[in-house]
């Protein structure tokens, strides 16, 4: 093929190199997530305090709904206050607290920037070993797929505030690694006749950077959900543990990210759906045919459907449409991985010889 | 419960201005038709009080009512998450279409559940009345939806920008400056920047006017195309829906199995199996025929044998010109001969045999397709001989072929793909083949009861093995069987859907109407230009304000707002907006 020009032993370097740069990149990203929470619970714990001692400074009716240092806060405005002592008013809507130094969110970053790199050139080097673009096994999905993820991370983050999905966006994309590293991992090589196509590039591309997304959005949402139910004052989510929730922007906010995340990702899942039927046309002779990852792929278009709808319909917007993009997303998982491993379709691409 | 007609509007995607503060000035006139009034259908009735009598609806009120629910946006999120449910058997449940002898194993195995799954459409979901019904109300509620938006859309395309709201100061985004242009060349600047570069489809929508005070307005509205989009993708999705009927009964699906040196015509009766849609007619079939010349086949050299290329080298004979063109076929690229395509669905190896009987007549010589059972090609046939000479009993010979035989063991599987040591191994049966009685019998499957396995003295089967030239005796003086050459064969699969082209244009729309619809943003930006001094005395300044309101959460509305003021008086320096949270900055400290 294209680098046929490798010898049999610069690949088996290359591929080794990849592993390597693997674990080192899951090694990086693990302590990343650790300043992440560091960063989140230091936050949090500064916001309740902040929000203590704003109620007990100021009136009681400047505080309109009783914001106390356990942050049971209670209405959306709540926070408003809690927020506002420090410099910089106009910013506390993202999350951005330009008052305390947060100096672990800086090493955080800085960490996940690093990992992020190094994931990067894995992915490249396993793409030289195998001699093709390095998307064509589920062990190469969950590399790629977490790497889009951070992308989606950073990306945002130089737009708006981000940070405090940090924790969870990492601690997901090291559990993928992990799982890749050590159930789905398969030696890099060729591609069988049916593979062998620029489809692979556009359809398999388009769908990792897909789930890549709705990873972020997933995360997006689950926060949005935690940081409601404990703004509407749920006993589960009063524990101190969720303290960190304190320190997010509010609900609705995220709500609003989750959306714009889940719109990308929903276009180019229909992207994805297009171009896999196009490949079907050419190379299995029939555009749409209820292979299993077919049918798992509608599911997951539909779901996705019925979450924006859902989030325009009144009484079924908010927390509920929420719900549709938790259902949504374990679609997506189940997609990517029940269907592969459970199902004998025409996907069966996992590489690995049960 | 209300038969009103004024209330209705149909619902669905939320395109209304939402402002962030209860207090905002309403956005007054303009606003598309949206989810955030009078939706419901037949439904709560909204703020109204309640009528203490239900007025009574009569027949056609009830259907109206039942139109309105099946049209609203509930029953569609309704119908959407059953559609989504209902897809999961089929892919749990082994299909009919998919895998037919899978559902027939699933069967036996589950007499008693699978009966009643498959009354139930179990097994072919994806064609089954209650799936079938599920989309189709999807799809009469969607139109049902969408006919009445497109109307109100398109009325609302015509309207023009909502008037400039008495005070600017309460909108989200906002911004003023001050220059020394004249009010005009203010206007025209402004009205010139939100039109933007392309004249046949401005970005904003202007319009310039004179208040009451005789200050110079400008209103402008964009994103019209978000509900275009929005109504672009739910046809489109009608549109895919109907292409797809359409193809399914037009197309025909044949398949065919040619060895090396051999070939098919394109008519039903040299199809190994055919399917064809409602409308189609045979008369309708192109009358080309196909040989396929040579078959190459590439493996990776090591144990694990995987394959690296198939390719089939046919010629294809047009009868009408007599004209014969040499194409290749390969995985991933199909022949397209005359609309129809050619796919290389399988291949595997046709050993071809000569058969003498007792009597030394030839009683069988060709090609036998061996079907492959693993990826190292260790194939299983069947060759029947039903044209011994007459008093003879009939033959039947089972077995596999191994491409690559391992040394001399004949009971272990081909060891590599190619044929770098081929061997056939044969068990040998004589009686009745039971094809006589005109039944339709599987070619790959010897039907033994009437047959019996010729053994040897102690009692085993005899086996015979045969490498490629080898002329073998067949045991108790049956005759002698000759492995004469290895072809290769392929499985061809022909298609033709005239719809194709439908389906990926509607398919394409729908992703651009979506796009559109999800990523167009939908904004309104006012400015009031008022003359500061006194134009005689040369002291004159001309201020400007400007204010902008987005439908939801719109964090690109300030830098838009600052943009349309910056055109305005054609100097960025002098602008000073304020950020996007005014009002929460008003709020925090009310």
């Amino acid at each position: 093929m294209t680098l046929a020009a490798l010898t049999t032993t610069q690949t088996a370097s290359y591929a080794t190199l990849s592993s390597h740069l693997v674990w080192a990149s899951m090694t990086v990203l693990t302590v990343a997530m650790i300043a992440f929470l560091v960063d989140l619970t230091k936050l949090g714990e500064s916001r309740g305090v902040v929000a203590a001692a704003v109620r007990e400074s100021r009136d009681a009716e400047l505080v309109t709904a009783g914001a106390g240092g356990s942050g049971a806060t209670a209405g959306t405005t709540a926070s408003v206050p809690s927020d506002a002592p420090p410099s910089a008013p106009g910013d506390v809507e993202d999350g951005t607290q330009a008052g305390p130094r947060r100096k672990a969110v800086g090493i955080a970053m800085s960490l996940t920037v690093l990992g992020w790199l190094l994931l990067g050139a894995a992915i490249v080097t396993r793409g030289i070993a195998a001699g093709r673009a390095p998307w064509a096994n589920m062990y190469e999905f969950t590399l790629v797929g977490s790497f889009v993820a951070l992308t989606v991370f950073l990306l945002v983050n130089r737009f708006r505030d981000v940070r405090f999905l940090g924790a969870f966006v990492t601690l997901l994309t090291v559990l993928f690694m992990a799982l890749g590293q050590e159930v789905f991992f398969v030696q890099a090589d060729g591609v069988q006749p049916a593979l062998q196509s620029y489809w692979l590039v556009i359809h398999v591309g388009v769908a990792i950077t897909a789930t890549g997304i709705l990873t972020v959005a997933f995360v997006t949402s689950v926060l949005q959900l935690f940081k409601d139910s404990r703004d509407n004052g749920s006993g589960l989510m009063a524990h101190r543990g969720f303290r960190f929730l304190d320190g997010l922007p509010k609900a609705d906010k995220l709500e609003v990210l989750s959306f714009r995340l889940n719109a990308v990702g929903f276009v180019l899942w229909t992207f994805t759906l297009i171009a896999g039927a196009i490949w079907a046309e050419h190379a299995w002779g029939r555009y749409w045919g209820w292979d299993p990852k077919e049918v798992w792929t509608f599911i997951v278009w539909i779901v996705y459907a019925a979450y924006l709808h859902a989030r325009t319909t009144r009484g079924w917007s908010g927390r509920r449409a929420a719900y549709f993009v938790l259902v949504g997303y374990a679609c997506v998982l189940f997609n990517f991985t029940g269907v592969n491993l459970i199902f004998n379709g025409k996907h069966s691409y996992s590489g690995l010889t049960s | 419960m209300t038969t009103e007609r004024a209330g209705y509007r149909p619902e669905g995607i939320d395109d209304a201005f939402v402002s962030h503060d209860d207090d905002a000035p309403e956005a007054t006139g303009g606003a598309p038709a949206g989810g955030t009034d009078g939706g419901e259908g037949g439904g709560a009735g909204g703020g109204r009080p309640a009528a203490p009598v239900l007025p009574t609806l009569g027949w056609r009120g009830w259907l109206r009512w039942m139109w309105r629910q099946l049209t609203s946006m509930r029953v569609a999120l309704v119908l959407l998450m059953l559609l989504a449910v209902a897809a999961v058997p089929g892919s749990i449940l082994p299909q009919r279409p998919v895998d037919p002898s899978a559902v027939l194993t699933y069967l036996q195995d589950n007499p008693t559940a699978g009966k009643i799954l498959d009354k139930l459409g179990f097994f072919d979901v994806f064609s089954s009345v209650w799936f079938s019904a599920i989309y189709l109300l999807l799809f009469v509620s969607l139109v049902g939806c969408i006919l009445p938006r497109a109307v109100a859309h398109g009325k609302n395309l015509r309207s023009r920008p909502p008037r400039v709201p008495r005070k600017l100061d309460r909108f989200p985004a906002r911004a003023d400056g001050t220059t020394e242009r004249t009010p005009d060349e203010v206007v025209d600047a402004a009205v010139r920047h939100l039109r933007g570069r392309v004249r046949w489809l401005p970005t904003f929508r202007v319009e310039t006017g004179t208040d009451a005070q005789g200050r110079r307005t400008v209103a402008a509205e964009r994103g019209y195309l978000r509900e275009s989009g929005n109504i672009v993708f739910h046809l489109c999705l009608v549109g895919l829906l109907v292409s797809v009927g359409v193809g399914q009964a037009l197309h025909y699906r044949g398949q065919v199995i040619v060895t090396e040196g051999r070939g098919f015509a394109n008519a039903v009766v040299d199809y190994d199996t055919f399917e064809s849609g409602r409308l189609f007619r045979a008369s309708t079939l192109d009358p080309f025929s196909m040989t396929l010349d040579r078959f190459t086949s590439e493996f990776t050299n090591d144990a694990t044998a995987e394959p690296r290329d198939f390719t089939a080298f046919v010629t294809t004979r047009d009868p009408d010109t007599g004209k014969t063109t040499s194409d290749t076929i390969r995985v991933n690229h199909p022949l397209d001969v005359d609309g129809s395509k050619v796919y290389l669905q399988g291949n595997g190896y046709a050993p071809v045999v000569t058969v003498k009987d007792a009597k030394g007549q030839v009683a069988y010589s060709g090609p036998v397709v061996f079907v492959p059972q693993d990826s190292k090609y260790t194939s299983r046939g069947v060759i029947k001989v039903p044209d011994v000479s007459k008093g003879l009993e009939q033959l039947g010979l089972v077995g596999f072929l191994l491409p690559t035989a391992a040394s001399d063991d004949t009971t272990s599987p081909s060891i590599y793909p190619q044929p770098l040591n081929p061997l056939l191994v044969l068990n040998v049966w004589h009686g009745d083949l039971g094809l006589d009685q005109g039944l339709p019998q599987n070619v790959y499957r010897l039907d033994t009861s009437g047959m019996k396995e010729s053994v040897k003295t102690d009692g085993q089967p005899v086996t015979l093995t045969i490498q490629p030239g080898e002329t073998v005796k067949l045991p108790d003086g049956m005759g002698t069987i000759t492995f004469d050459s290895l072809p290769r064969y392929v499985a061809l699969d022909l298609r033709y859907d005239p719809a194709l082209t439908w389906v990926l244009v509607f398919a394409l729309g729908a992703l651009f109407g979506l796009a559109l619809s999800l990523f167009t943003p939908r904004r309104r930006v006012w400015l009031r230009v008022t003359t500061d001094g006194d134009p005689a005395a040369g002291s004159a300044r001309t201020v400007i304000e400007a204010a902008g309101l987005a439908r939801g959460d719109d964090s690109g509305l300030q830098r838009e707002v600052d943009a349309a003021l910056a055109a305005a008086t054609g100097d960025t320096d002098r602008t000073t907006g304020t950020t996007a949270s005014a009002a929460n900055t008003r709020k925090a400290t009310r």
